[in-house]
């Protein structure tokens, strides 16, 4: 069946494939007592990823796409949050910052002026990577685009400016204690990875580094990685290469710099036997729960197999851990789990929220649902369907201008060819139920993993005391003791 | 809008000149429609740009729609749905999507129920014949245990997305205060626990027969098909599911807020923060694009009426935003805000109730509304990229408008609004009595709002 997937490297837009309905279904009523039989999955045809360099070393990808007149642009510096150092946060705060004032338009004009044009304008950073990106009509590019020239290259970082965003992430990071899954989360980043790992912190830093912010931090921090060495400029939608091309070089041709030093390496991520760690929310409705541990890198050889075996685990509806804790036993709106991919193993994690007097009970579902994708085979029905999940649903992830940026911005970021979907569904479809519990066996450890509640402790400790998974412990949302 | 789960799963266009074009653009997306005898309106967009087909059914039927007692049945209903029927018994819905390469869900409002599929385009007859099993053969594989299972689900979902979540409760709250007891939009689509607990294998059986028939619902069929092999399916899958009772759905009662109402909670937040709503219009009516783009003017950019004032100047608050939530019966504009460590509300409501005076006094600029109107234009370009989004805007047209391809005329009502227009509605409806809620943390009263002085 799914032969039929295959990128065409010469196509130039998003094809039609031929509509698969057919004849057959003009009779009068169609007998419901069967599932129909499918034709072929339609052919995906891909556009080519056309590729050049500016002047100044700056990458360009350009994938056109012509059905509706919107362009994206996507300007992304080796800049993330791994390069934060001793002050977490500063990565994404100095993001936060590029359109707070540029050149001589101050956070109001910068804005009005991008809406105005009908034109996004956003900024971030990621672990790895800085980001400023645009969607416009293609009728207002220019305008747009030397907004965003002044947003990347001449951000002017006020100290006034500079305080104000300060401040507001404070409250921001004050409200984290307000949400559960954010709670959930930040403790067990904090349990999995280790101080001075990159990954043991929020991207959006704690409350004592973000005090400590000042315009002189941001301003050295944007000059050391903002620099056109390394850096990538993704154009999808309505222009040709020709057309990107030449805005491009207009706009970042003479943007000049020296490429910052590589990240420093992180320290390895150890594992130890498997310990329970309590988060209190007293009063809480439910109890959010996320088990886990440190995962794989991208560039993963096992990586097809184990995005298999994370389906039937959790990765999709009718997988094991939403079929047993919602649809079976009733006990949360749904379960799931998920591996996060960066080019340094991100963590694994299985979650979900649940009634306060059911997480015991949860937990031992978890537990057994772990297990059992390492102890005993999946069924070659349930292997087919996941399978036929990823590989077919592929087509869907390339609709839209902004998708296909993202899908290029992780191809790059990952170090991947540009033609590798090429040869992502014969990977797919090449895992057989052997693989999906070799790599079951290899990267799920139930007896080595950090298992994080949030909720009412007084409520939920005797309960998950009585199931030994291992040393229980009260923490706060950083992951840190608390004494009792 | 509630959904089931957590999961998630070319026009024809022409576009005149950004910024302020004279007129709208002429965005077109072609349709064919076809009505079978059994009264399902069936709606066909073409769009080969991607092998794509999605599959959207909307049933004419909402939580507005409850009986009292029976709160967040329609949303337990949609779940059910999911549940197996006669010739796809549970769970071979998912499984049989999945195995294909698609996702689904479902989600309702007030309004309108709606279930969706969405995949590779071959994979267009298995979407038609479960969501046509669905529709004539729900009710033999029916039974008490399922809506047991189904009813924890939901109320986990309660859970999930308002009891445990900071400032949960401010939806329902509103709904209280706004709307009398007999409003349709009184109660919260998700309901009340006592009412879930409440509902019975016999609600479902009635509900499902009444509502739940060919003539109650509308199915796009959008992406890389033909519309004539589409007419042919879909006549032959729901062809002979017979047609339902017709359904009288009656007009919420009018009303006006006589005076204006307060209220506190306490909530395990860290900030204190502000609501005031307004009753105001629904949709269709004539000064919802007004009232819309007032809301953008508000809180829609950094330079906003409010953002700029309260978040950058005075920096009283940590954000602040302003709707227009135009539905199919009735409407309100809100205004949310919350305030910054050691403010308190009554400072916000200085700075909030000045701007709201303002703009009523001299309304806003030309440049303003100019920004509001290519802002919606830009989120009709988005809408027109993906297939899924084009089809449910096609649903809602067709059930507000009577008409599928709105969209130039949509965007027509946002292009015609005129400054003047904006501080009319301002002084019409912002003008009227508002409810005032404040959402405090737990102890902490002293920080909530007064009732403010009218603008």
């Amino acid at each position: 069946m799914r032969s039929g997937w295959k990128l065409l490297a010469g196509a130039a837009v998003l094809c039609a494939a031929p509509p698969l309905v057919h004849a057959a279904a003009a009779q009068a009523t169609i007998d419901m007592s069967q599932a129909p039989v499918l034709g072929p999955p339609p052919a995906l045809h891909l556009p080519p990823v056309q590729t050049t360099t500016l002047s100044n070393g700056l990458k360009l990808y350009v994938v056109e796409m012509h059905e509706v007149p919107v362009v994206q642009f996507v300007l992304s510096v080796p800049g993330g949050g791994r390069r934060d150092d001793s002050t977490l946060g500063l990565a994404s705060f100095t993001a936060n910052m590029l359109d707070e004032g540029a050149d001589t338009l101050d956070a109001f004009g910068i804005s009005s002026q991008a809406e105005y044009l009908g034109a996004t304008l956003g900024t971030g950073a990621d672990w790895d990577d800085m980001v400023v990106s645009l969607k416009v009509p293609r009728r207002n590019l220019k305008p747009a685009l030397d907004l965003m020239g002044d947003v990347a290259l001449r951000p002017t970082f006020k100290a006034t400016e500079v305080a104000r965003q300060r401040d507001l992430r404070l409250a921001a990071i004050l409200q984290q204690r307000d949400q559960p899954g954010t709670m959930a989360s930040l403790a067990f980043n904090a349990l999995v990875f280790p101080a001075g790992h990159p990954y043991h912190n929020s991207l959006g830093g704690d409350s004592a580094s973000t005090a400590g912010l000042d315009s002189a931090m941001v301003r050295a921090f944007y000059r050391r990685v903002f620099v056109p060495r390394g850096a990538t400029l993704v154009v999808t939608g309505d222009l040709t290469l020709a057309e990107a091309r030449r805005a491009a070089e207009a706009e970042f041709g003479a943007w000049t710099g020296t490429a910052p030093a590589p990240v420093a390496a992180a320290p390895a991520v150890p594992t130890a036997p498997t310990a329970v760690y309590l988060v209190d929310k007293p009063g809480a409705a439910q109890s959010v729960i996320s088990i886990g541990g440190p995962g794989v890198e991208r560039s993963n050889p096992d990586y097809a197999a184990i995005q298999v075996m994370n389906t039937i685990l959790g990765g999709s509806f009718s997988s094991r851990l939403n079929q047993n804790l919602r649809e079976t036993k009733g006990y949360s709106y749904g379960a799931g789990s998920g591996f996060s991919y960066r080019p340094l193993p991100g963590p694994f994690s299985a979650s979900a929220a649940v009634r306060t007097d059911v997480t015991d009970s949860s937990l031992i579902e978890f537990f057994k649902e772990l297990r059992g994708l390492r102890d005993s085979a999946v069924t070659p029905v349930e292997l087919q369907r996941a399978k036929s999940y990823l590989a077919l649903g592929l087509a869907g992830d390339f609709e839209t201008t902004s998708q296909m940026a993202g899908q290029i911005e992780q191809l790059v970021t990952f170090g991947l060819p540009l033609d590798y979907y090429n040869g992502y569904v014969p990977k797919i479809m090449a895992v057989t139920v052997a693989d999906v519990q070799r790599v079951a066996r290899t990267y799920l450890r139930p007896d080595r993993v950090r298992v994080v509640v949030v909720g009412d402790v007084a409520k939920i400790r005797p309960g998950i005391e009585a199931l030994h998974l291992g040393p229980v412990s009260v923490r706060d949302l950083y992951g840190n003791e608390v004494t009792r | 809008m509630f959904t089931r789960r957590l999961f998630q799963a070319a026009a024809l266009l022409a576009v005149t000149a950004l910024p302020a074009p004279a007129q709208a653009p002429a965005i077109h997306v072609p349709y064919v429609m076809d009505t079978l005898p059994n009264g399902l309106t069936l709606i066909i967009h073409e769009d080969h740009s991607a092998p794509l087909v999605t599959v959207d059914t909307w049933y004419h039927v909402g939580s507005g729609d409850e009986k009292p007692g029976r709160t967040g049945f329609a949303h337990l209903f949609e779940h059910l749905m999911f549940m197996g029927s006669e010739h796809a018994q549970y769970p071979a819905f998912d499984r049989l999507l999945e195995a294909a390469g698609a996702d689904n869900n479902g989600s309702t409002t007030e309004d309108r129920t709606n279930y969706y599929e969405a995949g590779p385009s071959n994979a267009l007859p298995l979407m038609l014949w479960l969501d046509a099993d669905r529709m004539g053969y729900l009710l033999p594989t029916m039974d008490a245990a399922k809506v047991d299972l189904q009813r924890d689900v939901v109320k986990n979902e309660r859970r999930q997305s308002y009891d445990n979540q900071p400032y949960g409760l401010a939806g329902e709250t509103i709904g209280h205060m706004l709307y009398p007891p007999d409003h349709p939009y009184y109660w919260p689509v998700i309901g009340s626990m006592a009412d879930l607990s409440a509902a019975s294998l016999d609600d479902v059986k009635a509900f499902f027969r009444k509502f739940y028939a060919p003539n109650n619902a509308t199915i796009v069929v959008a992406g890389n098909v033909r519309a004539d092999s589409v007419k042919a399916l879909v006549r032959g899958y729901f062809g002979s599911i017979p047609r339902g009772p017709a359904i009288t759905r009656s007009d919420p009662p009018a009303f006006s807020l006589p005076r204006d109402t307060m209220a506190v909670l306490e909530d395990r937040v860290q900030l204190p923060r502000l609501y005031y709503a307004w009753h105001s219009v629904k949709g269709t009516a004539d000064d919802d694009p007004a009232l819309s783009a007032l809301a953008y003017i508000l809180a829609g950019t950094k330079n906003a009426r409010l953002t700029r004032p309260l978040v950058y100047t005075t920096q009283l608050a940590t954000s602040v935003r302003a709707f227009q939530d135009g539905s199919r019966l009735d409407g309100m504009f809100e205004i949310v805000a919350t305030a910054r460590p050691g403010k308190s509300l009554p400072e916000l409501q200085t700075v909030i109730d000045r701007e709201l005076a303002r703009i009523a006094t001299d309304g806003p600029s030309r440049r303003e509304v100019d920004q509001a109107y290519n802002s919606i234009e830009s989120d009709f370009l988005g809408t027109l990229e993906r297939v899924m989004r084009k089809a449910d805007r096609l649903n809602a047209y067709y059930y507000e408008w009577g008409q599928p391809d709105f969209f130039a005329q949509d965007l027509a009502r946002a292009r015609a609004v005129t400054p003047a227009d904006i501080q009319r509605v301002a002084r019409r409806y912002l003008g009227g009595h508002r409810v005032v809620l404040s959402i405090v943390p737990q102890g902490k009263t002293e920080l909530a709002a007064t009732l403010g002085v009218q603008p």
